[in-house]
């Protein structure tokens, strides 16, 4: 059973812990700006929206990749970047309409989320269960995710 | 059914893949006239820094076109005979064909001058005048790049990199002319400078003859060349690469009734002016998503998308396309430039600019009414560069701004945050 990442933008808090937990298992240190999930903090509107890849079916990123570096997780369906294989070239950053993917200021190479093979550490840092690892037939979450996709991909195909 | 791909580039290779999974039992044919394995020009630039091996730039692995069914071979096509189906090929065979898919890609502008066939003057764009490329740029070699549009920029810093002094001379007033405006280009000029190239715009070539003889031809190289300029002193140098733009590959189309412009023209559905003959990638004439005419856009995501796209059509699944959206992303020795829609200021557009000329970032957005249409950015790794995506899902999304559009006149770099608040936040996708 192929699981997602479950967003609830209303239970986040802005605590951060997410980025930290992420930037600590990819990177090996705290720095947000190393995360592969962003928390938006909308300062007028008081409010917090956690976001990161969908890991949409027909990638953008991967399909534009013109070095076949990023690949799908047979395990857990995540679109993952063969780090020895990117180029850095950083075409899936543009071409990616949801800009999580991004490139790695140290190496130039791009990172993206790659749902931590299976066990997302954002989700376990989580405090209010904002962010949450589910099964993809969850009654209502498939549509979800697909208005996130349809909003960009039938906008661009009017 | 049989389905011949002209061309082994990133669009022929994805249109084989896609037949191979719309039309499973059709026989496919992929013909390449470069050898070796098919490839990707995008990864020349880390070929030639030693980043990564001839094998790095491969599309697929080796096995991938047997495993799959693809019979990859190398061929020259000659001629194609859309009355007859049949492709004429170099060794004097024939080919017949039910769909045919043209993906010739480009080829570079060779600029009419004498001396650009000598030896130690190449072009950099297949992967063997990256290996010749490679051979001459040795430590110590002075080297002119003739060009600084988006191919000289991409390997300036492989070439400094391999510890050559380079030079850069560009015909144009501004570096990239096609992907920035002035204020970006002087950002990009300056960061260059900093890096020890010399960059000299405005500048004509006008003859490469032989016989320059450096300090560090005497002693390791064979060739000696003398660049003449319009202006300014002549240059010698060890080693000439021209990079002056490429053009759409369409020799193969005398006499064959297929109708060209800059590219060759197809329809929504990547079809030639003949029946049963598709184009994809950079040498088609597709249209473009911002402004519905045709362009050639001879970039990877177009070559990607015409190549799925063509498939489907050529494998019987009716497949409209939209158009290519325009978009190109650069790293010049860290410096990272983007562009993306319609981002030159014309009449009926109004602009947001934001310019930090000590930290050599800038970001330019382009509105019409209150949606974003276009956008330049430019920056160093930790520059405003990090929401390059988001920018084209504004404008492919037609995304109406509401009272965001002011608040990124004010500051242009909140788009991630314009982008979460109306497509995620308030558009209930998570």
């Amino acid at each position: 059973m192929q699981r997602f990442l479950h967003i609830q933008p209303q239970k986040c808090t802005g605590c951060l812990q997410c980025e930290m937990a992420c930037s600590l298992d990819n990177e090996g240190i705290f720095n947000p700006a190393k995360s592969r999930i962003k928390v938006f903090v909308f300062h007028s509107e008081g409010q917090f929206a956690p976001f990161t890849c969908t890991q949409c079916n027909d990638a953008w990123c991967m399909n534009a990749c013109p070095v076949d570096a990023i690949q799908v997780d047979r395990d857990t369906g995540a679109k993952i970047v063969i780090d020895t294989q990117c180029v850095g070239c950083k075409v899936c950053t543009i071409a990616c309409p949801f800009g999580t993917i991004n490139y790695n200021r140290d190496t130039g190479k791009v990172i993206k989320c790659d749902l931590c093979g299976g066990q997302p550490e954002c989700v376990t840092a989580c405090p209010t269960d904002a962010i949450s690892y589910i099964d993809s037939d969850w009654a209502g979450f498939e549509r979800m995710r697909a208005s996130a996709e349809k909003s960009l991909a039938s906008a661009a195909n009017s | 059914m049989h389905h011949v791909i002209i061309g082994a580039g990133p669009a022929g290779v994805i249109a084989a893949e896609t037949l191979r999974k719309t039309d499973r039992d059709s026989e496919i044919t992929l013909l390449g006239d470069e050898p070796g394995m098919p490839y990707s020009r995008m990864a020349i630039p880390y070929f030639l820094t030693n980043e990564i091996n001839a094998e790095g730039t491969h599309l697929r692995a080796e096995d991938h076109y047997a495993r799959h069914g693809i019979d990859f071979r190398h061929e020259r096509v000659t001629r194609i005979k859309p009355q007859k189906r049949i492709l004429d090929l170099a060794n004097g065979s024939t080919l017949s064909y039910d769909r045919l898919l043209l993906a010739t890609g480009s080829r570079p502008v060779t600029i009419p001058i004498s001396g650009v066939d000598l030896p130690g003057v190449h072009h950099c764009w297949t992967l063997n005048d990256a290996h010749r490329i490679r051979e001459l740029a040795k430590p110590g070699a002075h080297v002119v790049l003739v060009g600084a549009g988006f191919i000289g920029c991409i390997i300036m810093g492989a070439l400094l990199g391999r510890g050559t002094t380079l030079t850069v001379l560009e015909l144009g007033d501004e570096m990239l002319p096609r992907m920035m405006d002035r204020t970006g280009a002087e950002i990009l000029a300056r960061w260059c400078t900093e890096k020890g190239v010399t960059i000299r715009t405005a500048t004509r070539v006008t003859e490469i003859e032989k016989g320059g003889r450096t300090q560090n031809s005497f002693t390791r190289l064979s060739t000696g060349l003398i660049v003449h300029t319009e202006t300014g002193e002549p240059l010698i140098a060890d080693a000439v690469v021209l990079a002056s733009g490429v053009r759409p590959n369409l020799d193969l189309l005398s006499e064959s009734g297929i109708e060209t412009d800059d590219g060759i023209l197809v329809d929504h559905y990547l079809r030639t002016s003949q029946p049963s003959i598709y184009a994809a990638g950079d040498v088609a004439q597709g249209t473009d998503w911002s402004t519905g005419k045709r362009t050639v856009h001879a970039i990877q995501p177009t070559a990607a998308e015409h190549g799925r796209i063509s498939a489907c059509n050529m494998a019987g699944i009716p497949t409209h396309y939209p158009g290519s959206f325009s978009m190109n992303v650069l790293d010049t020795m860290g410096l990272i430039s983007t562009s993306m829609g319609l981002w030159r200021r014309e009449q009926g557009t109004n602009t947001a600019a934001l310019l930090d000329r000590d930290r050599s970032r800038y970001m330019q957005l382009n509105f019409q009414g209150d949606r974003l249409i276009g956008a330049l950015t430019i920056g160093h790794m930790g520059g405003w560069t990090g929401a390059n995506g988001v920018l084209r899902g504004l404008i492919q999304s037609k995304t109406r701004l509401g009272k965001w559009k002011q608040r990124l006149q004010d500051d242009p770099t909140r788009v991630m945050e314009a982008y979460n608040f109306l497509l995620i936040a308030r558009g209930g996708g998570h």
